[in-house]
């Protein structure tokens, strides 16, 4: 206090309009801002991370694309295009229909073998390598070439790219004695570029010269393939030399000539089905035994918890495969079920421990005692109580059991223990498609593209969870 | 700390004893029977080779005598391959395995401590932001996928230099051992990155931290004797688990490699039913990823001396 006010005291002159009845302008009881549940406010949190948002965006369309996408792709995932075997993703290609099959004499000349020390010291230049006619197609491609004097036989080759020296000839495709100078390659042609060369030998072994071609065939097809395998039908009417279009394979073929989108699909809906099943319930399973050890506690707990620590330690991925065959596939059978019983027998545990820590922690809480207090019931206590207030960590847990549901799939199947063929899922078309990896890297590509894009999904979706339902972070402004 | 290692040692006796019977009861109900795609045609010879093998007991001394050859140490002959001893195939398969496993460790809790720490101490700039996106890729592109691609990259390199400089499969120098273990590690070392950082984090904000600053303690010297030391306990804890999982994880990687380990021949004798060899193998792992628990838990009850206490 100063001086000032103790005079502006001393002056001070009362009026009425000073006494004013006191209003409550604003009640202090009131609350500002809108009551938000558990799950609305780790809703909110969780659309401000846009890494998880974008997760559950891409898990929604694995969804579309597992259960609508077959029903626009009607193709059958098992159907053999054997016109595009190991194709790779294209736009729809056309054909063109050939006579049947006719055999080829080939060319052959009368040839003395010379000496054996006529050594063709350059064959390239001589050997006038060429094709027999103008039009190599896929279902033949016909080579002559020129005698040379002097040598017992040729070896023919076939590259997929340009030979990079006498060692990188590629493929041999067979041989020719002497007397023989032509070739007829029918050996699985695709409509591609090849490099043939052909090496003269004396009998056993190479001359270190040859002569090369490159030739680019035509997709072709005979009129009774065509018939055959339903790409036309006889009212058409079609002659050699019409046009005919293939079957459209948006992503390519496999090894066997199936439709790479429609056998993802079909894949999806298994990888996805024991991805998220088998979490389910053993998660369900775990919740349950989980709650009741935590729950009631005293011996049963130690009992139970104890037997859950020997299931935790049984070496998974091996237990994986004996209970599956334990379990047994049958002829026929996809093997889908064992491997979801597996999964759950050897994944709850966890869950177990995970619930029981949290029930034991819950149980103590003062609105616990406040509810048993009130006369609550035990199974209300738990149902209504307990069980929602874990639901946010069981649905982390969940989350990330996904991703590890979906990789031992992948694992399994990869390794040929898991799901039988002719039963797509991601993991065992990765089998097949590694072995193929070189030569037509797709058929590798695509499923560990959908496994890693899945499992990464989850994994993001199950981080952004674990943030949001973190009642320590609950929002504030 | 005796008592400590006496009672976790109890536990992982009783744990395999556990393992075994399971083992045994998951054999049991396989359908089909190992003689069943032999030479057993006649009654006569497959009455002998029941014999043999003890399947003409009833099931409970079948049990009796499995537990009782286990505790000598013996897992009997295996079914297909002739005379060969299942501890044989042990003996001549696992060191491989065990050797690939090991290295595969070694690569990953070095690395995963090393690029754990790394971000955390660049926190949200740019090292941070590259290593996690690898450690994603890691965590979420399959082993296997990892194992094609790293195969890939050798058959490039050898043909980039003209000749095999680094073996593209199989096993024997040093030199096979680079890829695989590099493969099978990358998940493991994804995760313990992940795991390190966080820790990391923790550690760095704390008090203790601050104090070693004030007393004008060099950054590298506050790195290693404060911030390392602290922050690397958690990653100790999950090492046990992870050498589980890599040491199993290695079946792809042998597969893909053609290594002779013994997940390839457990992957084998699966399929031919080889019920000796199943079960001695996986007992014989599960007695293994229980001792590498306990000695982990033994390590980090050294390391940290409030684990020994409670």
């Amino acid at each position: 206090m100063t001086d000032s006010t103790t005079n502006s005291l001393a002056l001070y002159q009362p009026v009425s309009g000073d006494f004013a009845p006191a209003i409550r302008e604003e009640s202090v009881e009131q609350i500002s801002r809108p009551s938000l549940s558990y799950w609305q406010d780790a809703w909110l949190r969780l659309k401000k991370n846009t890494r998880a948002i974008v997760s559950l965006v891409i898990i929604l369309l694995l969804a579309v694309f597992t259960l609508i996408g077959p029903l626009v792709w009607r193709v059958d995932p098992a159907l053999q295009d054997l016109n595009q075997v190991s194709q790779s993703p294209s736009l729809p290609k056309t054909a063109t229909l050939t006579e049947p099959m006719s055999s080829w004499q080939g060319v052959r000349v009368k040839i003395d073998p010379g000496a054996p020390d006529a050594y063709p010291e350059d064959f390239s230049d001589r050997a006038g390598f060429r094709l027999a006619d103008d039009d190599p197609t896929t279902q033949r491609v016909r080579l002559i070439w020129e005698p040379v004097e002097g040598v017992r036989g040729y070896n023919i080759y076939r590259n997929n790219r340009l030979p990079d020296g006498f060692n990188d000839l590629g493929l041999p495709l067979g041989s020719t004695f002497a007397n023989e100078v032509s070739y007829e390659d029918r050996l699985s042609l695709e409509a591609r570029e090849y490099y043939y060369a052909v090496v003269p030998t004396d009998g056993f072994d190479e001359y270190e010269t040859f002569a090369q071609l490159k030739v680019t065939p035509t997709l072709t097809l005979t009129l009774e393939e065509a018939l055959e395998r339903d790409l036309i039908s006889a009212a058409d009417n079609l002659k050699p030399g019409d046009q005919v279009t293939l079957r459209f394979h948006p992503l390519g073929t496999d090894y066997l000539g199936r439709d790479m989108l429609a056998r993802l699909m079909e894949g999806a809906s298994v990888s996805l089905f024991i991805g998220i099943f088998a979490p389910l319930l053993f998660v369900l399973g775990g919740i349950i035994y989980g709650g009741i050890a935590g729950y009631i506690g005293g011996q049963l707990d130690v009992l139970l918890m104890r037997f859950a620590d020997f299931v935790v330690a049984l070496p998974f991925l091996l237990f994986m495969i004996l209970f599956k065959i334990a379990f047994g596939i049958g002829p026929g059978e996809s093997g889908i079920l064992p491997m979801l019983i597996a999964l759950i027998l050897l994944g709850w545990p966890a869950t177990a421990r995970l619930v029981r820590g949290q029930v034991l922690q819950i149980r103590e809480k003062g609105y616990i005692e406040a509810a048993s207090l009130l006369g609550a019931r035990n199974y209300y206590l738990i149902f209504r109580h307990i069980i929602p207030n874990t639901m946010g960590v069981i649905l982390v847990t969940l989350t990330f059991s996904v991703p590890a549901a979906i990789f031992t799939e992948a694992f399994l199947s990869f390794i040929g223990m898991g799901v039988a063929p002719p039963t797509p899922s991601w993991g065992s078309m990765c089998n097949e498609g590694v072995k193929t990896m070189l030569s037509h890297p797709h058929e590798l590509i695509f499923p560990a593209m959908f496994i890693s894009v899945t499992v990464l999904a989850f994994n993001l979706l199950g981080d952004g969870l674990a943030e949001a339902l973190d009642s320590k972070m609950r929002a504030r402004e | 700390m005796l008592v400590y290692i006496l009672k976790r040692l109890i536990a992982g006796v009783i744990t395999v004893w556990f393992i075994a019977t399971a083992t045994f009861i998951a054999m049991h109900q396989v359908p089909g029977d190992p003689l069943m795609n032999d030479k057993a045609v006649s009654p006569e010879i497959r009455a002998n080779l029941e014999e043999k093998y003890g399947l003409n007991k009833p099931v409970t001394e079948q049990y009796f005598i499995y537990i009782g050859n286990m505790l000598r140490g013996d897992f009997g002959i295996s079914f297909t391959q002739q005379n060969r001893q299942v501890n044989d195939i042990i003996r001549d398969h696992f060191p491989v395995s065990a050797t690939l496993g090991l290295l595969a460790v070694l690569f990953a809790a070095a690395g995963g401590i090393l690029w754990g720490a790394l971000t955390a101490i660049y926190r949200n700039r740019l090292p941070d932001i590259i290593i996690m996106f690898l450690v994603i890729l890691g965590i979420s592109v399959p082993s296997f996928v990892f194992a094609a691609l790293g195969q890939l990259t050798l058959v490039n390199l050898n043909s980039l230099v003209g000749r095999s400089i680094i073996p593209v499969a199989g096993w024997g120098s040093i030199w096979h051992m680079l890829m695989p273990s590099l493969v099978l590690g990358l998940g493991t070392m994804a995760l313990l990155t992940r795991l390190m950082r966080s820790s990391m984090l923790e550690v760095i904000n704390e008090d203790y931290i601050r104090t070693a600053r004030a007393k004008g303690l060099s950054t590298t010297r506050i790195f290693f004797k404060h911030q390392l030391r602290n922050a690397i306990l958690p990653v100790v804890t999950v090492l046990g688990p992870q050498i589980a999982a890599i040491t199993t994880g290695g079946f792809v990687v042998e597969l893909v490699f053609a290594i002779p380990g013994l997940g390839r021949y457990f992957v084998q004798a699966v399929q031919q039913l080889d019920y000796t060899v199943i079960m001695g193998t996986t007992v014989f792992y599960g007695a293994f990823l229980v001792m590498m628990v306990i000695l982990v838990d033994i390590v980090y009850g050294f390391i940290d001396p409030r684990v020994r206490l409670s």
